[in-house]
């Protein structure tokens, strides 16, 4: 068996956030000085910095060919840990060894420059990736081609659409051929034909040449498509770290974060909170609850919850005024309303909700894109075709086939 | 596919790379390439371009020889006043330019910072670049006046490259110490230019230091006395006479500024990309 290609032992960062100001002109750090060395004097304490560990006692082995899906909030630590090992920052405590070379990409499009063109960024930012001329040289077709950028190669970037500037930064990067791959969240731009080729290529990468990837991503689907081992950090620690599908749904069963809201006309019906149910939304039940608070009673309090894509596309919603009878809540002046769909009917995605508040006959307050989740659906199909093609929804289809001709009634 | 023999890795606090001088190596090319970004974009856009390079020391050149040379009378030996300058404007401006770009060189390129590991040395390096172009460009002017004043410089022409080296160590060496402070304490973005005004005053730009009858080891401290007097002595046939005890101090006070920067960047090296 031959030794992990990356082992971190106890890795920690630490950040100091002071909280009067930061120390970044010498007059700060003078004035600083002086009134720490008077506080030392009189034997009082500074006060008035905080450390913030980013990571915590993080361990852990890859080994060569892994395909690791970094997953977690935002927050949780991701990004530093993929700083700490592409070499950009160094970990205050503990160790990470790492046996093979090593090119990260964090950003799509690191050092390019908008007043050169893109023959000549492909060259530069290909040098700040590591790659030599030579090898630049040598994939430099490849790379304008899978960047579908050949008529424009020798423009300035700058008069670029951002979208051929992500395909020409992404293919440069693509072809990097390390033998350890760090990719940060880079993913989540370009339209989705060019986010499903970038997708294949990142699959290409990890099913076919052995190397090992470390991989941030929000996209779910992704993940689950791509990676076979899954590292869930949580606050800058470990919680899980295995099976990507069980660090998966370990990461997305993990609290039901309650957005809270202060209402910004109190003289107004408002809603206080919206939490989703995470745990549930596991098992494909969809739940999620709405806080409202009224300075007089409400005769009939409504709610309203729509399901967006997340592009922007409503794809399901249903509220307490078109229900018509079936809807009759007490009268109240606050209460929380909550909604449930017991199979949720969409493919694996990202998706967005609305909540709205009002009564019988008016509306009163919404907010827009209150909760974001992603879905794992229970229903997994490996061959799933991209859902710009198929859409978002999962009916429960009938098929039949006939030997001969559709039979008459 | 890993090798057997991968070298190991280790990252842990306050360790540094053992491989840093052999990282450097390895990271040439990508020096090259951020050098020729610079000068690539230096004159897009610009109607007149490249002529830029040659206008600010003409005209500093025609305010000096007119101020100093007509109105002040200063004394130049057997050589036209305004060769004289520009002999000791051309190490002058290498200098500025290059100790500059050096010093402002960590701040601009901080989206690489954070998001790209190598060795960050090379980025005060290649800042140096357009300096050295810009120089280049101006020897044009200097040969220009030379053959207008039908004035040969002699074999001592052979020594320039050895001043311009002396130059650049200067100006790398302060440089580094001014990049790395500026990342932490952006006061030093002030400092810059209010040192280079004074430089010019304390820098013998427009007179010869054959003037200075005495004080002359203490002045030689600045080492940019020993660079633009050994300029001089190259291009303008051996005037003035060359000290070796005042080139001495001016050269060793140059490599204390190289080391010392050095040691000063490689300390705050680590901490950079937290704190740009």
């Amino acid at each position: 068996m031959p030794p992990p290609v990356i082992s971190v032992e106890g890795l920690g960062k630490r950040y100091t956030l002071s909280h009067q100001k930061r120390q970044d002109t010498l007059r700060d750090s003078l004035t600083q000085g002086v009134r720490a060395l008077f506080a030392g004097i009189r034997g009082g304490a500074r006060d008035d910095k905080e450390d913030f560990w980013a990571l915590r006692d993080v361990s852990f082995e890859i080994n060569q060919g892994d395909v690791v899906g970094i997953i977690g909030r935002n927050g949780a630590g991701k990004s530093t840990l993929l700083k700490i090992l592409s070499r950009i920052t160094e970990p205050t405590t503990g160790r990470a060894v790492i046996r093979g070379r090593v090119a990260s990409l964090l950003e799509v499009g690191t050092g390019f420059h908008p007043e050169l063109s893109g023959r000549e960024n492909i060259f530069l930012n290909g040098a700040i990736l590591g790659m030599s001329r030579e090898e630049i040289a040598r994939k430099f077709d490849e790379i304008v081609a899978f960047a579908e950028v050949e008529r424009f190669l020798d423009t300035q970037v700058k008069h670029y659409s951002s979208g051929m500037y992500v395909r020409l930064a992404f293919a440069v990067a693509a072809h990097l051929e390390p033998e350890i791959l760090i990719v940060d969240e880079v993913l989540a731009v370009g339209d989705a034909q060019f986010q499903k080729k970038c997708l294949g290529k990142m699959n290409d990468v990890a099913r076919n040449s052995g190397r090992t990837v470390l991989f941030v991503s929000h996209n779910t689907a992704a993940l689950q498509a791509i990676c076979r081992r899954g590292l869930w950090l949580n606050n800058g620690h470990v919680m899980q770290s295995g099976n990507i599908g069980e660090c998966l749904s370990g990461y997305l069963a993990s609290g039901s974060e309650a957005s809270t809201y202060v209402a910004t006309n109190p003289a107004k019906p408002h809603i206080t909170s919206v939490s989703l149910d995470r745990s549930a939304l596991t098992q494909g039940r969809f739940r999620v609850s709405v806080g409202f608070k009224s300075p007089t009673s409400m005769g009939r309090p409504v709610v309203g919850v729509t399901i967006f894509s997340k592009l922007g596309q409503p794809l399901a919603g249903s509220n307490g005024r078109m229900l018509g009878e079936q809807w009759t809540p007490p009268e109240l002046s606050q209460g929380v309303v909550t909604a449930e769909i017991d199979l949720l009917p969409l493919h694996s995605d990202t998706y967005r909700v609305s909540v709205y508040l009002g009564d019988a006959t008016q509306d009163y307050d919404q907010k827009l894109d209150a909760v974001e989740f992603d879905y794992i659906s229970p229903h997994f199909y490996p061959q799933c075709p991209p859902l710009h093609i198929i859409g978002q929804v999962d009916l429960a289809w009938k098929w039949s086939i006939a030997t001969s001709a559709p039979p008459t009634k | 596919m890993v090798p057997p023999n991968t070298p190991e890795l280790i990252l842990e606090a306050g360790r540094s790379s053992r491989h840093y001088w052999g990282d450097l190596w390895r990271y040439r090319e990508l020096l090259g390439f951020l050098a020729w970004r610079d000068i690539k974009v230096r004159y897009k856009q610009t109607v007149l371009g490249v002529l830029w390079a040659l206008i600010q020391p003409a005209v500093t050149l025609a305010v000096f020889s007119f101020i100093f040379g007509k109105l002040a009378g200063m004394p130049s030996g057997s050589v036209p006043y305004p060769l004289m300058v520009l002999a000791g404007l051309l190490p002058w401006q290498l200098f500025s330019a290059a100790f500059s770009n050096a010093s402002g060189s960590l701040v601009s390129n901080t989206h690489l910072i954070s998001k790209v590991y190598f060795p960050r040395l090379i980025v005060p390096l290649s800042s140096v670049a357009v300096a050295l172009i810009d120089f280049c460009i101006v020897l044009v002017l200097l040969a220009a006046l030379c053959i207008w004043w039908q004035f040969v410089p002699d074999w001592r022409i052979i020594f320039l490259p050895l001043f311009v080296v002396l130059t650049l160590v200067t100006a790398i060496g302060t440089g580094l110490w001014l990049t790395a402070l500026t990342v932490k304490y952006r006061d030093f973005r002030f400092v810059v230019p209010f040192l280079l005004q004074v430089g010019l005053f304390l820098s013998p730009v427009g007179f010869s230091t054959t003037n200075l009858p005495t004080w002359r080891q203490l002045y030689s401290l600045n080492p940019m006395v020993g660079a633009i007097d050994g300029f001089r002595w190259c291009v303008l046939r051996g005037e003035p006479a060359l000290d070796p005890l005042n080139l001495g101090i001016s050269v060793v006070m140059s490599a204390l500024l190289l080391f010392t920067g050095l040691w000063y960047f490689r300390r705050m090296e680590r901490g950079f990309a937290d704190i740009i």
